[in-house]
């Protein structure tokens, strides 16, 4: 197909000729999204795994309300989000609006559920495996959370890659509260729809190409870290307690 | 070594204070390139920053109102003088025109070609023929009302009549492959890249001709507004520096803009 | 009140399943206790309320708060970690420092003859040595009291052996020992008294030679003894 041929080696084009406007925004959108990632991350992992091994009343309403914020459109958390920041609104003050700060807010809003709800299921399950013994040992709710999500942690890694991916990819929440300015907060996401909006194709194609790539090129360095550090030592049998 | 550099520079001025104000324009007039003529002359002689927040005109006067840009440069004088009157701007300064043009498939198969806008409208929903309206409350959206109504059609506009509520860009890629009718400013007609069998069919109507205004954000509504350097982007806009950038701005040998500001 | 551990009428609901009821107990130091009883007769339950992992919803539980517990399971739950760290982890929760706590758990691990297997990945080794494992975990908390929930009964017979014998000698250190277990042959190598539960009953209380008498016992409980013929046929 045309477009998709031309899109092809305009990506390439775009990539070989390391063009600075190209590059400023790619290195834009990676900083926002592995701020939101962090944030994200930190909050939502401890949230998520002392989730998985408090019980109160009233935790089922939390886990469903949770769950729900999963499947949160990224365009009502950039809506919502302007609401705040807007100066005419509770956090105006800060005068984030159409910033950096405003797309990393957004995004970490964006994400912290998804962090939180997938870091519940994995601490609830190793809990109800190891919990106990924990609990024997002497540690206290919080400690044993954070131990758990601590076995976890090569599960609990693709969650973070997960996370990631949903705000790198977004592009609702970071036009409203970002604008989109030219050279200011116009992100990969944000720069491929103004593309296509006015009708260059092959050069929004080419954008997600890139994006696509760098995407792909940071997992890839993850999986080798992996391999690096868990390869060459001894592999965990697959059933626990076999008789040896 | 250059994306280290890009990186440090993209970060350094997420933080920097350079000295900048907010507008809130619409995505036609961002998307004809004017601003990437216009604003690297304003910043020369001005050293300021022009941050632009490109959206609907809808959106844009909202933003403003809301106090969340210092400048406002649209397209809708109704709109902008309603915008004065309840205190968002203390005054309008017009700035220059641009028109509008019908585009359609060039067989034409409701016969509009011509220099009549309203007549043109008339042919369309008299033959049902497809036109695409971006539905969105912008500037173009509001002029492609008043023409209905000035058909007398508001009520009527054919069954082919489609709103997207999209922006003109969309429009037209959705009018390209629908073989439809659009109504859209030249400038982002000029700019886009997907024109696929649509041609200008209608243009020169005095009715036409698109109107800017541009506003500095009311400082009594909203005090952290940067009234003084926005008023800069106001006086040189309106004055020959500025009114002679827009004249010079030409896409395909072809001027888009008509200053008029008349200081 | 004397003693490590007391219950007092105690029941145990979960959800619409009484899983013990109306039981008194009284655990005394230096005492070597089985518990047994088919599967769901609240063997294990019992356990986890005198350790206190499980909260009695009637009646009430006394405990001599200087004791020092721990507890060992029937899958030996270790970490995504070495054989040592995991039984430093122990020490460590327990705020001893890292550092000393590995000299510990060293010292525990050569005790139980894991020495060798510091620093492999605990998942690594056998259900033999795992198990082995936890409890040079419980050995190095020092534990008064310990409890271990059915411990040999996912071994081979040559592990099942090396992990009574470290029982035995934990026994012999001092420590009581609280255990549920399947396998009569060993609560009769290792048990002072035995206690049989029937759906969360307890049926019958004994000291252990006189459980392993047909008579005495059929006169105490004709329920446990018609098990421990089944068991034992």
């Amino acid at each position: 197909m045309n477009t998709f041929s031309d899109s092809a080696a305009t990506a390439l084009a775009l990539i070989a000729g390391l063009d600075p406007v190209l590059l400023s925004i790619v290195a834009r959108s990676l900083a926002v999204s592995a701020s939101a990632c962090i944030l994200a991350c930190a909050g939502g992992l401890v949230l998520g795994a002392w989730l998985g091994v408090a019980r109160f009343p009233g935790r089922g309403a939390v886990l469903t309300v949770l769950n729900t914020l999963l499947a949160l459109p990224s365009v009502v958390v950039g809506l919502v989000v302007y609401l705040l920041l807007s100066r005419s609104g509770p956090l105006g003050f800060l005068g984030w609006l159409f910033s950096f700060q405003a797309m990393v807010l957004a995004q970490t809003v964006l994400v912290l559920p998804v962090v939180a709800a997938l870091t519940r299921q994995v601490v609830e399950d190793v809990d109800r495996a190891h919990g106990e013994q924990l609990t024997s040992l002497g540690a206290g709710r919080l400690l044993r959370a954070l131990l758990l999500a601590w076995d976890e942690r090569y599960a609990l890694l693709t969650v973070v890659i997960a996370s990631f991916g949903r705000a790198i990819s977004e592009v609702g929440a970071v036009m409203i509260v970002g604008g989109n300015i030219d050279g200011f907060t116009r992100v990969m996401t944000t720069a491929i729809a103004l593309e296509t909006s006015k009708g260059d194709l092959p050069l929004a194609l080419a954008l997600g190409i890139v994006l696509l790539g760098v995407v792909l090129a940071l997992n890839a360095l993850i999986a080798a870290v992996r391999r690096w550090r868990i390869g060459g030592k001894d592999q965990p049998l697959l059933l626990e307690g076999a008789p040896g | 070594m250059k994306l280290l550099v890009t990186v440090a520079l993209v970060l350094a001025a997420g933080i920097s204070h350079a000295q900048s104000i907010t507008m809130a324009s619409t995505t036609s007039t961002e998307q004809s390139g004017l601003f990437g003529q216009l604003l690297p002359e304003f910043k020369k002689a001005t050293g300021l920053d022009v941050k632009v927040v490109a959206v609907g005109t809808g959106q844009a006067i909202d933003t403003a109102r809301r106090g969340d840009a210092d400048v406002l440069f649209v397209h809708d004088q109704a709109a902008e003088e309603k915008f004065v009157a309840e205190g968002g701007a203390v005054k309008r300064w017009p700035v220059m025109y641009n028109d509008f043009v019908v585009v359609g498939p060039k067989r034409d198969p409701a016969g509009i070609r011509g220099k009549d806008v309203v007549a043109a409208l008339r042919k369309i929903s008299a033959a049902n023929a497809p036109f695409i309206s971006r539905g969105d409350k912008s500037g173009t959206h509001a002029a492609e009302l008043r023409y209905w109504a000035q058909a007398g059609l508001a009520a009527n506009k054919g069954s082919g009549y489609r709103e997207c509520g999209c922006g003109m860009g969309p429009a037209l890629n959705i009018g390209s492959s629908a073989d439809g009718y659009v109504l859209a400013d030249r400038g982002t007609w000029l700019s886009f890249r997907n024109p696929g069998d649509l041609v200008v069919l209608v243009e020169g109507d005095t009715r036409l001709f698109n109107q800017y205004g541009v506003m500095v954000v009311n400082p009594a509504k909203h005090p952290h507004v940067k009234a003084a350097d926005a008023q800069k982007f106001v006086d040189w806009i309106t004055g020959p520096a500025g009114q002679a950038a827009i004249a010079a701005y030409k896409i395909n040998g072809q001027q888009l803009f008509f200053p008029n500001a008349g200081r | 009140m004397s003693g490590l551990v007391q219950l007092n009428a105690v029941g145990v609901r979960f959800g619409g399943v009484q899983a013990l009821q109306g039981v008194n107990l009284r655990v005394a130091a230096g005492e070597r206790l089985a518990l047994v009883g088919a599967n769901g007769s609240g063997k294990s339950t019992l356990l986890r309320v005198l350790h206190g992992l499980v909260a009695p919803t009637r009646g009430s539980v006394l405990r001599d708060s200087a004791a020092r517990q721990a507890m060992v399971f029937q899958r030996p739950h270790m970490l995504r970690l070495s054989a040592l760290n995991n039984v430093a982890l122990g020490l460590w929760i327990r705020g001893t420092g890292w550092k000393q706590a590995r000299e510990f758990a060293s010292l525990a691990l050569g005790r139980v003859g894991l020495g060798d297997a510091a620093s492999r990945n605990a998942q690594t080794l056998s259900g033999g040595q795992q198990q082995r494992l936890a409890l040079a975990r419980a050995w190095s908390l020092g534990p008064d009291l310990l409890f271990l929930d059915e411990p040999t009964s996912s071994l081979d017979p040559h592990a099942k052996r090396e992990v009574e014998a470290l029982m035995a000698e934990f026994a012999q250190g001092g420590t009581t020992l609280v255990f549920a277990s399947h396998n009569l042959g060993q609560v009769k190598r290792l048990a002072t008294r035995v206690v049989y539960l029937e759906q969360g009953r307890v049926l019958a209380d004994l000291p252990a030679q006189d459980f392993f008498n047909s008579s005495l016992l059929g006169a105490t409980s004709r329920e446990a003894d018609l098990f421990l013929k089944g068991e034992l046929a």
